[in-house]
C-alpha cells in the first residue's frame, strides 16, 4: 500500500509511483515518459514530494519504485513551484512546441523569464524519447553525444545514420516535432539523421509502404515464425485478405 | 605453498627488508616525488642528488617518498643518518641540496629552510616506536603546520617509498588484512560500524552500514570499488594518498572485499593522475607477487583481485551510478536510485563504493579497533579528515586534523593566516559546497556543523578567501564549473545551471535588476530540489550559501553597480588612499600600464584612463593604500 495525496492505494511490486497514480486517475504531468519505453527520468516534470517511507524530498515519479509505506504528494506547493520553474526552462528551449505550451498552460505558466540560449537546437528538449525508441526497436542508429549544454542527439560521429531502418519510431515519439522524415519519389529522407532510404512500393497499387531496410528487418524477425511478409499496402492487403477469406469461408451451395 | 606466498612468515621477511631500507645503517636522503613535489622541481633535485652522491663516491641512499603535505615548501627533502634525528627541509633547490650533502659529510647540517627534526617514528598500526635520536631542538611537532595534525589516513605519506611494499609492511602494513581474514565478515562490519567512520567522499554516509547492505544483498558475485575520480577544484587529498601510500588503499579494499563477500576490486582513478595510476599498478603487482592479493590470501581461502580503470575526465563520473556506467563502457551518466549499487551495481551485481580516504582508514580501524577510532574526533563525526588547504593562505598544503578542529585552528594555527588582507570566507566541499563567512571562524569542522552552516564536508577541498575575493564571482566560478561538467541528462541541471550562470554573468557585469536576484534564488532552489543526481542537487549550493551570508554584496552589484571587493571588472575603479600611501613605489613597479606614478614622500596618483583594473597594485600594496571605489561613469540606481 502506498499513500498518494492522503489516500491509500494498493500497489504491486515493481510498479512506479507514476504508474499507480495513472491507474488511480491522479494527474501527474510527464514529458519524457512513454508507456512503451523504459523510464528515463530526464525532464523531472513528474516530480512528487516524498514525505514519509523514503528519502524525503522531491523525486521523479516515473523512476520511483513503490515501496510499502511510501507517502507522496503530487500537488504540494513545493512540487507546483518546481514544476513551474522547469516548464519555464523548457519554454526557453522550445518556445513554439505545442506540447510545451500546453504543459505550461496546465501548470499556470504563460511566459518565461529566461533567455533563449542555444537557439540552434530547433526545439529539441533532449527528452531522449527518440534515442530510447530507436534503441528498443533494435536499430541503435542514434544516440546522445557530448555533455552538458553541448549535448545533442545524433547518429554516430555526426555522420549519416547508417543503421537507420526508416521505421520512423523516433518521429512518432518526438514530443516537439523536431525529428522529421520526408518522402520524395522513391526516397525516404530522415532529415534529422541525414538518413536516405529506398522506399518500398505496393506491388499492386504502387503506393509507398515503408523503407527498404525496415522490411528487411521485419522479415528477419519473422523468419522463424513462418509468417510471410508481403509488401502490400494496407488497402491492398485488406483486399487480398478479403479474397482469400471469401475463398475459404464462403462455401458454394 | 611455493615461496611462502601470502604466508605469515612472508610478512616477517618483508618487515626486515623494509626496516633495512627505512632505517639503513648509512645516510639516506629522501625526496618527496609526488606530483606536487615534481611540479616544484623535485625531479631535478632528485637526479642532482643522485649525481652528487655518485660523483663523490658516497655509499648513501637517495630515495623516493610521497608527499609530506607541506605544499607551500615543495620540494621537500628529508635527511636521515644513524644516531641523528631526521631533518626535514623545504623548498630545496640544487644549491641547498649541495649544502645538505656537504653538511652531512662535514657532520653539520644547514639550518636554512629546515622545517624541523623528527626524533622518533610512532607506528600507528603496531604501536611500536622507533627512536632515531634523543629528543632535542626544533622538533617537527613544534612546527605550527604539523603540530595540530593527527595523521591516520596519511600516516605513511612522505615516510615510505610508495614503490616498496617492504617499507609499507615495516610500518605495520598488511597486518590488518591478516587479522581480518581470521575474523568473521560480520565482526569486521561490526568493527567498522563501531568506529563511526563516515564516507570521506562527501556525503558522509556510515561506511559500516553501507558495507552491511552490500553484505546482505544476495548474489555470489559482488564488487568493491575505490572511487579515485577526485575532481573538486583545488582538492588533491586522494591523489596524495594514492601516490604516497597506495598499499593502504589496496589493503582496505581487500578487507572490505572479505567483509562484503566480493572477489574483485576496481579502482576507478582519473587518467589525469598518471603518477597515481602507475604507482597503484606497481603496488598491485607487488601485492600479488607477495600473495596479499590473489588466491587464498593468508591461507584463508579468500581470493581477491584488484584492477585499475582509468576515468576520462568527466567530473560527474565521481557520482557512483555514473562511475559504474563509465566502468561498464557506457556514457558516464547517472541513473536514478533506488536501486542502490549495494543491490544493483556494477554489471547488475551488488557493489560497494568508497572513496580513497575511506579505504585508507580501514587498516587502522581493524588494527586498533573501532572504539579507538571512534575516540578520535567528535561524537557524530569520528576520526580525522584530510583537507586540501588552499587559496589566500600562508601555508597551503594537505592537512589531516581530527574532526571537530575549529576553522580558526586550521586557518590561523596550521595555515598561518591570510597575511595582510583579512579573512572573508572559507569555501568547503568544492562545487557542491558552500562559503562559510569569517564570522563563523570558531565553527568546529565536522559533517553536521558544516551542513548546519550551509556548507558541506565534501571530499576535503578548503579554499580560504580574503577580503579581495568577490563572493558573487566565487559563486559564478563554481556554477561555471558545474554547468560545464553537467552531463546534460536532466533538464534542471543542464538548463538550470546554464540559466544561473547567465544571471550571475549579468550581475557581475552590472546589468542585472533586483528581480534577477529573486529569479536566481528561485531557480537555485528548484534545481536543488529536482535534479537527478548529486551533482545537480548540490550545484546551487555555492549560490545559496553566498546569498545567505553575502546578500549585501549581490545587492551592491545590482543596486550600486559596484563590486566592493574589486573583482568584477566593469564595476569598480581603483584609487590611491593618500593618507595610507607610504610612497614606497611598489604599486608603480607592478603596474603594467604605467598608470600609477609618484615621487618620494608624496602620495602616488592613479590615472583612470590608463588603468585596466588588473589589480596588480591592489594585491601588492602592503599598506592597503589602494582603494576600491565605484566607477564614476555609473550612477547608482
Amino acid at each position: 500500500m502506498i499513500t498518494i495525496n492522503g489516500r491509500e492505494f494498493p500497489a504491486r511490486d515493481g510498479e512506479t509511483v507514476l504508474e499507480v497514480a495513472r491507474r488511480e486517475g491522479i494527474w501527474i504531468p510527464t514529458l519524457c515518459h512513454h508507456e512503451g519505453l523504459n523510464p528515463y527520468g530526464s525532464c523531472r516534470i513528474c516530480v512528487v514530494e516524498v514525505t514519509a517511507g523514503g528519502r524525503p524530498g522531491l523525486t521523479a515519479s516515473c523512476t520511483l519504485p513503490v515501496s510499502d509505506g511510501l507517502v507522496v504528494e503530487t500537488d504540494s506547493e513545493r512540487v507546483r513551484r518546481c514544476r513551474q520553474v522547469l516548464v519555464r526552462l523548457l519554454l526557453a528551449m522550445a518556445p513554439n512546441a505545442p506540447v510545451v505550451r500546453e504543459l505550461a498552460e496546465k501548470l499556470g505558466v504563460t511566459d518565461t523569464p529566461f533567455k533563449r540560449l542555444g537557439a540552434d537546437k530547433d526545439g529539441c528538449i533532449l527528452c531522449g524519447l527518440c534515442v530510447r525508441a530507436c534503441e528498443q526497436v533494435g536499430a541503435y542508429a542514434i544516440g546522445f553525444a557530448f555533455r552538458g549544454v553541448r549535448r545533442r542527439v545524433t547518429p554516430p560521429f555526426g555522420k549519416q545514420a547508417a543503421a537507420c531502418m526508416g521505421c520512423r519510431a523516433c518521429e512518432q515519439v518526438c514530443p516537439t516535432g523536431t525529428v522529421k522524415f520526408t518522402e520524395s519519389g522513391d526516397r525516404l529522407f530522415g532529415d534529422t539523421w541525414q538518413a536516405e532510404l529506398q522506399v518500398v512500393r505496393c506491388p499492386e497499387c504502387g503506393a509507398p509502404v515503408g523503407a527498404q531496410p525496415l522490411f528487411g528487418h521485419v522479415r528477419e524477425q519473422l523468419d522463424n515464425t513462418g509468417i510471410a511478409v508481403e509488401n502490400l499496402c494496407p488497402i491492398c492487403r485488406r483486399k487480398k485478405l478479403a479474397g482469400e477469406m471469401a475463398a475459404v469461408c464462403v462455401q458454394p451451395k | 605453498m611455493a615461496g611462502g606466498r601470502g604466508e605469515v612468515k612472508e610478512l616477517e621477511i618483508l618487515k626486515k627488508e623494509g626496516l633495512s631500507t627505512l632505517y639503513p645503517e648509512r645516510v639516506k636522503i629522501s625526496v618527496g616525488r609526488a606530483t606536487c613535489g615534481r611540479a616544484a622541481g623535485a625531479e631535478d633535485v632528485y637526479t642532482f642528488l643522485q649525481d652528487v652522491v655518485a660523483r663523490r663516491g658516497l655509499e648513501w641512499d637517495v630515495s623516493t617518498v610521497g608527499c609530506l603535505g607541506f605544499c607551500q615548501g615543495e620540494p621537500l627533502v628529508t635527511v636521515q643518518q644513524p644516531g641523528w634525528p631526521r631533518y626535514v627541509y623545504s623548498r630545496v633547490d640544487r644549491r641547498l641540496a649541495e649544502q645538505i650533502v656537504e653538511g652531512v659529510a662535514a657532520g653539520k647540517l644547514p639550518k636554512r629552510r629546515l622545517l624541523g627534526k623528527i626524533y622518533s617514528d610512532d607506528l600507528l598500526l603496531t604501536g611500536e616506536k622507533v627512536d632515531l635520536a634523543p629528543e632535542g631542538d626544533h622538533p617537527l611537532e613544534k612546527n605550527p603546520f604539523y603540530g595540530p595534525q593527527v595523521r591516520i589516513a596519511t600516516r605513511n605519506c612522505g615516510y615510505i617509498n610508495p614503490e616498496s611494499i617492504a617499507e609499507y609492511v615495516a610500518r605495520g602494513g598488511y597486518l590488518a588484512l591478516k587479522k581480518a581474514v581470521q575474523m568473521q565478515p560480520e565482526e569486521i562490519i561490526e568493527e567498522v560500524v563501531k568506529s563511526g567512520l563516515r564516507g570521506r567522499g562527501g556525503a558522509g554516509f556510515l561506511t559500516g552500514k553501507k558495507w552491511g547492505f552490500a553484505r546482505a544483498a544476495s548474489g555470489d558475485v559482488k564488487y568493491v570499488i575505490c572511487n579515485a575520480d577526485e575532481g573538486d577544484p583545488g582538492a588533491y587529498m586522494d591523489r596524495s594518498i594514492l601516490e604516497g601510500d597506495p598499499h593502504t588503499v589496496l589493503e582496505g579494499m581487500a578487507i572490505g572485499g572479505y567483509a562484503i563477500g566480493a572477489q574483485t576490486g576496481i579502482i576507478y582513478c582519473r587518467a589525469e593522475y598518471p603518477l597515481a595510476v602507475a604507482t597503484l599498478k606497481e603496488a598491485i603487482r607487488q601485492a600479488e607477487k607477495q600473495g596479499f592479493l590473489g588466491d587464498n590470501i593468508f591461507g584463508s581461502g579468500f581470493s581477491f583481485r584488484i584492477r585499475v580503470v582509468e576515468g576520462r575526465g568527466a567530473f560527474v563520473c565521481g557520482e557512483e551510478t555514473a562511475l559504474i556506467a563509465s566502468i561498464e563502457g557506457r556514457m558516464g551518466e547517472p541513473r536514478p536510485r533506488p536501486p542502490f549499487p549495494a543491490q544493483k551495481g556494477l554489471w547488475g551485481k551488488p557493489t560497494n563504493i568508497n572513496n580513497v580516504e575511506t579505504w585508507a582508514n580501514i587498516p587502522p580501524i581493524i588494527m586498533r579497533g573501532g572504539d579507538w577510532f571512534a575516540g578520535v574526533g567528535t561524537a557524530t563525526s569520528s576520526g580525522t579528515k584530510v583537507f586540501a588547504l588552499v587559496g589566500d593562505i600562508k601555508n597551503n598544503g594537505l592537512v589531516e586534523v581530527p574532526m571537530g578542529t575549529t576553522l580558526r585552528q586550521i586557518v590561523y594555527d596550521i595555515g598561518g593566516g591570510t597575511g595582510v588582507f583579512d579573512l572573508k570566507a572559507v569555501q568547503t566541499g568544492g562545487p557542491s559546497g558552500g562559503c562559510i563567512p569569517a564570522s563563523l571562524i570558531d565553527l568546529p569542522v565536522d559533517y553536521d556543523a558544516l551542513t548546519r552552516a550551509g556548507a558541506i564536508m565534501g571530499s576535503g577541498g578548503m579554499v580560504v578567501m580574503n577580503e579581495r575575493s568577490c563572493m558573487v564571482d566565487v559563486a559564478r566560478f563554481f556554477i561555471a564549473f558545474t554547468q560545464d561538467e553537467s552531463c546534460g541528462k536532466c533538464l534542471p541541471c543542464r538548463e538550470g545551471t546554464r540559466q544561473m550562470l547567465e544571471l550571475l554573468d549579468k550581475i557581475c557585469k552590472g546589468e542585472a535588476e533586483m528581480s534577477d536576484l529573486e529569479l536566481l534564488e528561485e531557480l537555485a532552489y528548484a534545481v536543488k530540489d529536482t535534479a537527478l543526481c548529486g551533482l545537480g542537487q548540490t550545484a546551487p549550493n555555492p549560490v545559496l550559501s553566498t546569498l545567505k551570508y553575502f546578500r549585501d554584496e549581490y545587492e551592491a552589484h545590482i543596486r550600486e553597480r559596484f563590486c566592493p571587493a574589486g573583482v568584477c571588472r566593469e564595476l569598480f575603479e581603483l584609487t590611491v588612499d593618500e593618507e595610507k600611501c607610504k610612497s614606497c613605489g611598489r604599486c608603480s613597479e607592478v603596474c603594467p600600464q604605467g598608470a600609477i606614478v609618484g615621487e618620494k614622500d608624496k602620495p602616488y596618483r592613479l590615472d583612470q584612463d590608463k588603468c585596466i583594473r588588473c589589480r596588480a597594485c591592489l594585491n601588492t600594496c602592503r599598506h592597503k593604500a589602494i582603494r576600491v571605489v565605484p566607477r564614476r561613469r555609473y550612477q547608482p540606481r
